[in-house]
């Protein structure tokens, strides 16, 4: 057993678990944190997409114990307060979900591609960084735009896809 | 109109659980005292089980116990069902092997569970199911249908001689083979419709509890249709009596037909609660998946259509193996004969069809509905076969298909189906023009300058939703009703909730149901809720597959409207001291026509709840009831597009177009709707180029066991689609819907193997066109596929 300790959207929060404990399994069980999902055991399908230390990382990737001092945010802290972060409302204005079990992870990846590129996207680069999440339901198109619209929300400006 | 009501496109009401983390899926629920089971599974696909010891197991920290199947069989838990009867051609029943939900006796895939462990962590029920020590006597497998019906292979049930679960017909053989020989010209062709993993993104869960002091269960499960679930876990495999069962499918991530069957660990689950006195909760991961849920398609086929000198068909001819893995599945047997050949005249004016189908075990899951069931399969054989036709007649394909299309409704074809309305002239337009299927010369010749192959395909498929009038599925061995109920309850402040048999996975029915009530009644969207999924809300109901929620589920709640307005209707003219006739219900308000009086939505509801002055005998309350059995299938539509560049030195393909024009009838959220399109058309990609499903021919061992192996359609595969309805109105129900959540799945695969094979100039290239597949067909050096210029 390892006491592990970190910040969890903003909050400290500290407990004994397993070596074994997968950063996922301590949001999910632990934390009650159910938001972060798990598709796959192989490290595929990016449902359990969180952020660390701003970083998007795959949660059924690496150990609770790994997390130990770092800052994570799930999809549950993703909005401020009442208001939904831009890609969340994205993704409901542009019906970027249907079954709505892959989009933790599709918004975490998305907020993460669209910090890196600081907005500057075009849908080349959006589905090329969304290789490591997979969506059964909605068949990518309106997830990718409602990636480029928040980019272009939040950021001011997107590129037009080269034609 | 209300403004968000039919036709708007209305953000869904369900999106801000899901965006925020606050869904309830089935493996985040917990209970007090809750544990953990992990199945202990066989690691060979055909197997003799001996001795179970599990002493090891029951030793390791946190286990509390380790059931097996022969304590599972001796507490009489019944075997699982297959619910649809088919007869062979000669009038015997499908012959049917028995399948317990824990194997005491014999395995016949790799993953089948033979025991299960329970213990406080989901961590500590693994371990000890791997230490679970069972004597395996491996017996020889078979993985290949057609080498199942041969001589000297394996056998795999008792109840079934040579592997053969039926051999079934439909239409008029010596018809058809009498216009073969008669024929100017006969396209033949062999087709392999490719396995499939369904892969919902949320694995199967099920949460299973007994109270004992109530004698009460309840099961949270991941499910497509809860209340036939309840109904077949009590009647069928006595884990609980019907009354006693609750079923709760809460969010449930994704189905795809994969979670309309009722599993063995749901059977499971449920007895080891009553057996142990502990809620217990199973959740699969993707291996398990991968090995255990019912795949999708597996067909192998022989085709022959004939022309005469005009282009028109004669006649067509089918003949099929259909692969049903080790058992029969809940819903299997109706695939691939009456979901199948059925749909076999495709858009076409055929006169004589004839389709023979068999059906064979083999060591493999379990195969049964997914997304299409069985419309998939029919229209890749019909639209391989038009556009294969069209290449050796030297006709261009829209033509070769105008020249057969059906122009007249409603039109019986030979094969069951009437069809009530169509125009498929107006689909196949739509596509021709929105792909510029005109200017595709030009468009190949820039890609050759560029190395690149350019193809072009078209389908133009049909699919039958809806399904059907009970009285006719049951006359075809159906086991249940194909209806579906509803319930409408206005609150005394005119809030609406309404209770729908239907089951919501990712369709959008909390915002598309609530739209449909926002029309009729006047009120905002925002005052209705759908509520679904649980067996003690909702009287009964059918669940939602086949594109049934639309034109059945609705046309249930339409009909309750009905019955909800026409008792507003009444109270209001008694209120408003007005014929009943005259009164409208619009914009929130209950009005007399062509006059100033009126009263407020909220005021009749609440009437009718103070019930101080109410019509002559009327009963207080404002809430109503029904049940819709459907007139007749719906028949949805459709002509795709797609347009290819394969690279001649990799054989990869790249779809740089896509479109899509369907006939769903009436649309009531278009945004929702291409939706469902999208993700057709994804999961049609899918199977036309990554996915396929292979089992090792020897071992059984499935090869393509994990998204590592299995190529699911990732951003990238795809290309963004260009989509669009054209309408005719179904007659058949109230709301005039179709019905759309398959039709992407169902057009897309031969419209894209139609364009690779356009492109390479190879007709002989079988899903997935991989790379490598189609990297050798081009160098097969196979002679040219037309025989005419175009
Ligand atoms: S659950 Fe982490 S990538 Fe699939
Ligand atoms: S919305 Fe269902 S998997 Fe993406």
């Amino acid at each position: 057993m390892v006491t592990v300790t970190m910040t969890v959207n903003g909050r400290q929060v500290s407990k004994e678990v397993e070596d074994r404990r997968l950063l996922v399994d301590f949001l999910r069980e632990d934390l009650e944190l159910t938001g972060t999902h798990v598709g796959c055991d192989t490290s595929q399908c990016g449902a359990c997409v969180v952020h660390l230390d701003g970083k998007a990382i795959k949660s059924c990737t690496i150990l609770a114990a790994q997390a130990d001092g770092t800052s994570i945010t799930t999809i549950e802290g993703l909005a401020n307060g009442a208001d939904l972060h831009p890609l969340q409302a994205a993704f409901k204005e542009h019906h970027g979900l249907q079954c709505g079990y892959c989009t933790p992870g599709m918004i975490m990846s998305g907020v993460d591609i669209i910090r890196r590129h600081e907005g500057q996207l075009d849908e080349d680069t959006v589905r090329h960084e969304l290789e490591g999440n997979i969506c059964r339901c909605t068949g990518y198109h309106n997830i990718v735009k409602a990636i480029l619209a928040a980019a272009q929300e939040m950021h001011g400006e997107v590129r037009q896809a080269a034609e | 109109m209300a403004q968000d009501g039919i036709g708007a496109r209305v953000a869904r009401k369900e999106d801000k659980r899901f965006i925020t983390g606050k869904g309830r899926y089935v493996d985040d629920m917990r209970v007090a005292g809750m544990k953990h089971v992990a199945f202990v599974r066989s690691p060979y696909a055909h197997a003799k089980v001996g001795g179970i010891n599990s002493e090891q197991a029951r030793n390791m920290p946190g286990v509390l116990a380790v059931l097996t199947g022969s304590e599972l069989v001796a507490d009489g838990i019944g075997n699982l069902i297959c619910g649809w009867m088919v007869h062979s051609k000669d009038g015997t029943p499908m012959n049917m092997g028995a399948w317990p939900a824990l194997a005491p006796e014999v395995v016949r895939f790799v993953g089948q569970a033979v025991a299960m462990v329970i213990a406080e962590t989901r961590g500590e029920a693994r371990d000890a199911a791997d230490v679970v020590a069972v004597e395996w006597e491996e017996l020889p497998a078979i993985t290949d249908p057609a080498k199942a019906l041969g001589e000297g292979v394996p056998q795999l049930h008792p109840e079934a001689k040579g592997n053969l679960i039926y051999d079934w017909e439909i239409g008029d053989k010596a018809a058809a083979d009498k216009a073969l020989s008669e024929a100017a010209h006969v396209t033949r062709m062999e087709i392999v419709n490719n396995r499939l993993v369904p892969n919902a993104m949320e694995p199967r869960a099920a949460l299973a509890q007994y109270d004992a002091a109530d004698d009460h269960f309840t099961l949270w499960t991941t499910s497509q249709n809860p209340h036939v679930a309840r109904l077949v876990l009590s009647a069928f495999y006595n884990v609980a009596p019907e009354h006693k069962l609750r079923v709760i499918a809460p969010d449930v991530g994704g189905g795809f037909g994969s979670k309309i069957f009722i599993y063995p660990e749901e059977v499971a689950c449920l007895w080891a609660a009553r057996k142990t006195g502990l809620a217990v909760k199973w959740t699969g991961d993707r291996s398990e998946a991968f090995l255990t849920d019912a795949h999708g398609r597996d067909h192998v086929t022989v085709a022959e259509m004939a022309f005469d000198a005009n282009n028109r068909i004669t006649a067509f001819k089918i003949d099929t193996i259909a692969n049903f893995g080790a058992y029969m599945s809940l819903f299997s047997s109706s695939v691939p004969t009456y979901l199948y050949a059925t749909l076999l005249s495709g858009q076409y004016d055929i006169p004589t069809i004839h389709c023979n189908v068999r059906g064979v075990y083999t060591n493999t899951a379990p195969v049964d509905a997914y997304r299409g069931a069985g419309r998939p399969e029919a229209t890749y054989v019909v639209e391989r076969m038009m556009e294969t036709a069209a290449r050796e007649l030297g006709v261009a394909p829209p033509e070769l298909r105008r020249t057969n299309f059906i122009r007249e409704f409603p039109h019986q074809t030979p094969v069951i189906m009437n069809y009530d309305a169509g125009d498929y002239e107006a689909s196949l337009s739509a596509a021709l023009s929105a792909s510029d299927y005109a200017g595709f010369g030009e468009r190949k010749a820039e890609a050759a300058r560029r190395g690149k192959l350019r193809g072009i395909g078209l389908s133009c498929y049909i699919e039958a939703c809806g399904i059907a009038p009970s009285q006719a599925v049951g006359s075809l061995g159906a086991g249940v009703g194909l209806w579906e109920s509803a319930e409408v309850r206005v609150n005394p402040v005119g809030t609406i909730e309404v209770l729908t048999g239907s089951h919501s996975h990712g369709q959008g029915h909390e915002t598309t149901f609530a739209q449909l009530v926002a029309e009729r009644l006047g009120v905002p969207i925002d005052n209705v809720s759908i509520v679904h999924g649980d067996t003690d809300k909702v009287q009964f109901g059918m669940g939602t597959y086949g594109s049934r929620s639309g034109a059945v589920g609705m046309s249930a709640i339409s009909k309750a409207i009905d019955k909800v307005e026409a008792k507003a209707k009444k109270l209001a003219a008694h209120l408003l001291e007005a014929a009943e006739g005259d009164i409208e219900i619009a914009d929130g308000e209950v009005r007399v026509a062509g006059t100033d009086k009126k009263l407020g939505w909220h005021e009749v509801c609440l009437a009718a709840y103070t019930a101080h002055n109410m019509p002559e005998g009327m009963e207080p309350g404002l809430k109503e009831g029904a049940f819709y059995d459907p007139a007749n299938f719906t028949f949805p539509a459709g002509a795709y597009v797609c347009e290819v560049e394969v690279d001649p030195d990799t054989g990869h393909t790249e779809i740089v177009q896509f479109v899509a024009a369907d006939d769903f009838g009436r649309v009531i959220n278009p945004m929702i709707v291409e939706g469902q399109v999208h993700g057709g058309i994804a999961q049609g990609v899918g199977q036309a180029i990554l996915e396929g499903c292979i089992y090792d021919a020897e071992s059984g061992q499935l090869i393509t066991a994990s998204y590592n192996d299995y190529a699911m359609p990732r951003a990238h595969d795809l290309p963004s689609f260009k989509v669009s309805t054209t309408e005719t109105i179904c007659p058949s129900n109230p709301i005039g819907m179709k019905g759309c959540g398959e039709a992407g799945a169902i057009g897309t695969p031969p419209a894209v193997i139609n364009a690779i094979t356009d492109a390479i100039d190879n007709n002989d290239l079988s899903m997935p066109a991989t790379p490598e597949k189609v990297w050798r067909a081009l160098r097969a050096g196979a002679a040219p596929m037309r025989q005419a210029a175009e």
